[in-house]
């Protein structure tokens, strides 16, 4: 199973530009427009954990990643079902 | 009608960044052109280049603008920090709707293409950036700037080539006429890339020149090509009514001109009129311009056409003439966005900058009266600006200093 940990996924919310200066449990339930992510930032982050775990990330995700902690929990999923 | 005024400049040169450094350079005539350092050039035909080298992006925006966009944004978004806080203008306290943007780009975020496109052919669709679909087209510069500052009124791109520096501002004047209190304009471009340097080699018009101060030789009998660059200089542009009081503005945009020639006229032609037609524009003679801040290619064909319609309009020797492009390089579309900073600059203190390196003039350039290696002293109450774009563009634009010109009774 491909490991993907709460520091990969900060990590790549970091390097899409996202400047935030919050606890991480509350950036977790903080909305992506709020981190200063807009939709073109989703879906590079989208790309960019595709890249990391090899499984696939459909576009349509897009409206259900609201928040690190939406795309945390979906990216797990996908992970256990592949 | 509505006189438009540049009331802030922001400068990003190869030989200066910020207006006080810059400025200190031109008139003391240090040069900003060197060997391409950002990537290895050696297989490359032409390897001369005036570089930003100072300037790194993503140290001087945000993190966020940085990663979705290309160097030639980066370097206009610090230039219009710059200007903004030169105008003494907050843009955030100004109605969002009465102020907008017109830059000029002639080669978009070609940098930034180059690094996706081989993205995708080394590693697959999946690893190409959304970021691309933005970063890359001539109008992200203008987009960037606009959704930074909240300037939400008319806003467009400039792509006439090298003369495109000179019509976002004509432009611009356009719709400080039209009501817009307070327009962000002028350019920047970043051409130096391996694939930007790679498009522009086949022209036949680069400089194949191995030393720096003999490579870019405008109106020289050995002028043998131009050496690109990158920067440029953004303008503020406010009605004057609205200006005043707050700052005081460096210049008025007297007047303004473009032509169009077809792609087998060599003649200047419609170099002379475009200076014409802008002097017509402001109501001027040309007995009343007192610098000409040329366009200097710097391929004998091109130079001789220049001087002829610079002769023709001014007469021998009828007015200073002065390239401190050959300082920087030709920047394309920030190139003749920084002539009209550098000529207010000059009009504000009096004094023309040099020309450098020129050794002998070419027998056809006799009849300029070419301001050579050290700045020239004077009071100028006019100046101006040829620009030239590859493909047939032409465009000139009359500057006149604070308090002086035909259209200052408001004052």
């Amino acid at each position: 199973m491909t490991d993907f940990t709460l520091t990969d996924l900060l990590g790549l919310i970091r390097s899409c530009g996202a400047e935030f200066d919050l606890p991480i449990e509350q950036a977790m339930d903080t909305p992506m427009a709020e981190l200063g992510l807009d939709s073109l930032a989703v879906l590079q982050i989208a790309a960019l954990i595709e890249q990391r775990t090899a499984v696939p990330i459909p576009d349509t995700i897009l409206d259900e990643w609201q928040t690190p902690r939406r795309i945390m929990d979906d990216v797990s999923d996908r992970i256990k079902v592949a | 009608m509505t006189r438009a005024v540049v009331t802030g400049l922001g400068i990003v040169a190869p030989n200066g960044i910020g207006t006080a450094g810059y400025w200190a350079n031109t008139l003391a005539g240090r040069s900003g052109i060197g060997e391409v350092s950002r990537f290895d050039v050696s297989r490359y035909r032409y390897r001369l280049a005036g570089e930003v080298g100072d300037f790194d992006g993503p140290q001087e925006v945000p993190a966020r603008l940085a990663v979705q966009t290309d160097r030639w944004t980066h370097l206009a978004l610090y230039a219009t920090e710059l200007a903004f806080a030169d105008a003494e203008v907050d843009p955030a306290v100004l109605p969002e709707y009465d102020m907008g943007v017109m830059t000029a780009s002639s080669s978009g975020g070609n940098e930034f293409g180059q690094r996706e496109i081989s993205a995708l052919w080394t590693k697959g669709p999946r690893f190409v950036t959304p970021y691309q679909s933005i970063a890359w087209f001539y109008a992200a510069t203008t987009g960037q700037i606009s959704i930074r500052h909240g300037l939400r009124g008319p806003c467009g791109v400039v792509a006439s080539e090298q003369a495109g520096g000179l019509d976002s501002v004509a432009q611009a004047r356009r719709w400080i006429r039209s009501g817009t209190r307070l327009m962000v304009t002028g350019g920047t471009e970043a051409p130096l890339s391996p694939y930007a340097m790679t498009c522009q080699s086949p022209t036949g018009m680069l400089s194949d020149a191995q030393d720096p101060a003999s490579a870019y030789l405008p109106f020289d009998a050995t002028a043998r090509g131009y050496v690109p660059g990158e920067g440029g200089a953004i303008l503020i542009v406010e009605d004057a009514a609205v200006a005043n009081g707050r700052v005081r503005p460096y210049g008025t945009i007297a007047g303004h001109a473009a032509t169009f020639d077809a792609h087998d006229d060599t003649s200047g032609d419609g170099l002379r009129r475009a200076a014409e037609l802008a002097l017509a524009d402001a109501g001027m003679r040309a007995g009343q311009v007192d610098v000409v801040f040329a366009d200097g290619w710097g391929t004998p064909e091109r130079d001789r056409a220049e001087a002829e319609a610079i002769g023709a309009v001014f007469g021998e020797r009828g007015v200073p003439v002065t390239v401190p492009k050959t300082m920087t390089g030709r920047l394309y579309a920030g190139g003749a966005a920084l002539d009209l900073a550098t000529a207010l600059l000059a009009m504000r203190d009096s004094i023309i900058p040099p020309t450098i390196g020129i050794g002998t003039p070419a027998p056809w350039a006799a009849g300029l009266d070419l301001v050579r290696d050290r700045p020239r002293p004077g009071a100028l109450a006019a100046a101006m600006v040829l620009a030239r774009g590859f493909g047939g563009f032409n465009s000139a634009m009359v500057l006149t200093r604070d308090g002086c010109g035909p259209d200052q009774e408001d004052r």
